[in-house]
């Protein structure tokens, strides 16, 4: 006798399923924050030394130096950059994003910078620190020419060098770059002074911005660098999914010609795995990048490959005589260690990866470990509670839906 | 009807019997990837080996010869690998040495200027420093996952699945790298991610195996060698079609990201298509076969042991 009951709350969850990957699925993909390779950026690293040989390249040096790192990405219009340091001296500086300028970008970060204003032969006559805290703006002049305002937080030191210096250049340097060379028409009294030159509004404010973030507190080398360009990066998504297709519309047939009503209850939870694994992705905030859509691929082979252990047992144990839902039975449970086995070796090789990965390779352990527990609670929990629901409903007594000939079966 | 002859008809072919077969096999492949590593080295990408790797994407069609002559006009008086196009409109090449920021500026501005604003560059530039560390780091991973892995084998299992679980592993550890070594395919960062996903998946492979040798250990006879042969062999033939099937579809997705993929991940696609078949072979016919020879060994001096006190 059929148990309907069963067979109703099956459809029922099927359909709920159902309903639910259809029409949230696409809304969450699209919140999920692309890696650099998956949508244009780059990542720097930079080894952080010293400005001068009696410094110390510490924790605190790091870190006021990734600050001043985050100030003039701002400069540079780009939100949301990260910025790691990694003891003892380096620097990780992610930015994805299609818009960036990366090489602007990259030069405004690379500046050392010590500001230094100088007279004709040289001599330093102030320093950025001289410049009150945000001192630098933009104005216009007369003509409505844009200017570089500048306020120094001792006027009577402005004052002074004004003075000595009138009608002589004083150059700003960032460094040993010269970043303009006015002349000094007047003593400047009230510590507020500008400077004219060929600016542009931009330019101007590049320039005013530069000037409020001051030096570097220390030197940054460039040790490695990965760039993207938007147009390569969306090719390299649009690829790699379109293979994905490819690869699980495959296994969805090969599911359903070997094994299957079992077949297709693990092809529903193949797509609920899909789904889960993009809220989890979503929810932990977590970047997918190339080698974690990777590792996500990879689980989905193991994800199948728990559904074929068991299915395998199963029909084994039809096979052998049995009933189907002793068969039912027997299978899943011989078959949940064997399967319990194989993901824990896999977790330990992701742990590992993780520990000693660099950033891509730890995506890829983060993706894995998480697609592989998603893995285990649909493909292994949630195809059990399907199929058990339609085995218990007395619905399949055919060994042939299991996809066992009857000529197969031996006597108990 | 012995119970030897229990499960005789799913035995399609002795595979215990000709384990010197399947050694020798593996031996010659092994043997032909160390001497050509040796030899020639490994084809290092710029993650191992420093240096910048350069993809441009033009996105029309272009010569080969005109951006070679760009690069040699941009970039001057640089050791470089051949321009080489690949997929749609796209052209590949690396530097011996890292080339600072602004000649690739200047590069990408004179491509544009030639080929349109469609053209973006993709850049990886590892310093000799760092890419020494790579290194480092990438050996000392596979070693440590390679040590949890048998421990945990060792702890559920036995100490003998444990050993002959280590001989697959250095086998699919070491097929990759001779392949990589003989078709001078990249080697490169992801390569590490692809050669550890082997190792988790490969082993998981020699469990499923290993599992159904120990459940059968407790319902079959295995008093002699011969039985214990019979048993490995009927153990094996069980878990055949599983794994056939596994390694099939996730060989087909492999494929699949290998031919449609990017081209970022083709050297993990490859890695992982050699590893998986690699995996599954050494599964059966390695690591298998060498439990059964560390057994009959074990169970020889068992048999030295026991008359003894009878004896005396």
């Amino acid at each position: 006798m059929v148990k309907w009951g069963r067979v109703i709350l099956f459809l029922v969850i099927v359909g709920l399923l159902g309903t639910l990957i259809t029409t949230t699925t696409t809304r969450v993909a699209d919140e999920i924050t692309l890696g650099l390779d998956l949508q244009g950026g780059f990542e720097i690293l930079y080894v952080v030394e010293p400005l001068e040989s009696n410094q110390q390249v510490d924790i605190e040096l790091l870190k006021a130096t990734a600050r001043m790192v985050e100030k003039r990405i701002n400069i540079g219009g780009v939100a949301e950059p990260v910025i790691e340091t990694e003891l003892p001296n380096r620097l990780r500086v992610k930015i994805a994003s299609q818009e960036a300028d990366q090489d602007k970008l990259r030069e405004l970060i690379g500046k050392p910078a010590v500001l230094t204003f100088r007279d004709e032969q040289g001599n330093i006559l102030l320093r950025g620190s001289d410049l009150a805290p945000g001192g630098a703006g933009v104005g216009f002049d007369e003509l409505r020419r844009p200017v570089v305002t500048l306020k120094i937080s001792d006027p009577k030191k402005l004052e002074q060098v004004s003075r000595e210096n009138l009608h002589k250049h004083m150059a700003i340097y960032l460094d040993e770059n010269m970043m303009t060379n006015p002349v000094i028409q007047n003593v400047i009294t009230g510590g507020s002074a500008q400077i004219s030159g060929d600016y542009t509004q931009e330019s101007a404010q590049e320039l005013a911005d530069l000037l409020n973030s001051g030096a570097m507190p220390a030197k940054l080398v460039e040790k490695q660098v990965t760039s993207v360009g938007a147009s390569l990066g969306k090719l390299a998504l649009e690829k790699t999914i379109n293979a994905g297709y490819v690869g699980a519309a495959l296994i969805f047939v090969f599911m359903l010609l070997v094994y299957r009503l079992p077949g297709l209850v693990a092809n529903i939870m193949l797509a609920t795995f899909t789904y889960v694994s993009i809220v989890v992705l979503h929810w932990m905030d977590a970047t997918l990048t190339l080698p974690g859509i990777a590792g996500f691929i990879l689980s989905v082979g193991m994800a199948v490959d728990a559904n074929i252990i068991t299915y395998e047992r199963i029909q084994e144990e039809i096979r052998s005589g049995k009933t189907i839902l002793s068969a039912f039975r027997a299978g899943e449970r011989r078959s949940l260690i064997t399967i319990l086995d194989g993901h824990i070796t896999t977790l330990i090789a992701t742990g590992v990866l993780f520990y000693f990965g660099t950033s891509s390779i730890q995506g890829f352990a983060v993706v894995l470990a998480m697609t592989l527990i998603v893995g285990l609670l649909t493909n292994v929990l949630g195809s059990r509670l399907l199929l058990g629901l339609l085995v218990r409903a007395n619905l399949i007594r055919k060994p042939s839906w299991f996809g066992v000939k009857e000529s197969d079966i031996g006597e108990l | 009807m012995s119970s030897k002859r229990q499960h005789d008809d799913i035995v399609k072919f002795d595979i215990v019997k000709n384990r010197r077969k399947f050694y020798a096999f593996s031996i010659v492949i092994l043997l032909v990837g160390l001497v050509c590593t040796l030899i020639m080295g490994l084809n290092l990408g710029v993650d191992f080996k420093a240096g910048t790797r350069l993809d441009i994407y033009i996105g029309k069609d272009f010569q080969v010869s005109d951006i070679d002559a760009i690069i040699k006009e941009t970039i001057p008086n640089t050791m470089y690998t051949p321009v080489t196009p690949y997929g749609e409109q796209q052209v590949q090449t690396r530097f011996d040495h890292t080339i600072p920021a602004d000649q690739l500026a200047a590069l990408e501005a004179a491509l544009k200027a030639k080929y349109g604003p469609q053209v973006s560059k993709q850049e990886a530039t590892v310093d000799p420093s760092i890419a020494k560390e790579l290194v480092k780091k990438a050996a000392i991973a596979v070693a440590v996952a390679g040590i949890g892995i048998v421990i945990y084998i060792a702890f559920r299992f036995q100490f003998l699945f444990g050993i002959a679980c280590i001989i697959g592993l250095v086998h699919d550890v070491f097929i990759p790298i001779a392949l990589f070594s003989v078709f001078r395919l990249e080697v490169d960062l992801t390569f590490i991610a692809a050669i550890l996903t082997i190792v988790g998946y490969s082993i998981n492979d020699t469990i499923v195996i290993f599992d159904r040798i120990r459940e059968n250990l407790r319902t079959m006879k295995s008093k002699t060698v011969e039985d214990l042969e019979h048993l490995v062999n009927v153990s094996l033939w069980q878990t055949m079609r599983r794994s056939i099937f596994t390694v099939g579809t996730v060989f087909l997705t492999a494929v699949a990201i290998a031919i449609l993929g990017s081209e970022g991940i083709r050297t993990f696609s490859l890695a992982l298509i050699f590893g998986l078949v690699s995996g599954t072979y050494s599964s059966i016919f390695v690591s298998a076969q060498f439990w059964v020879t560390l057994k009959k060994r074990e169970m020889a001096k068992k048999k030295r042991l026991a008359p003894a006190p009878t004896e005396g």
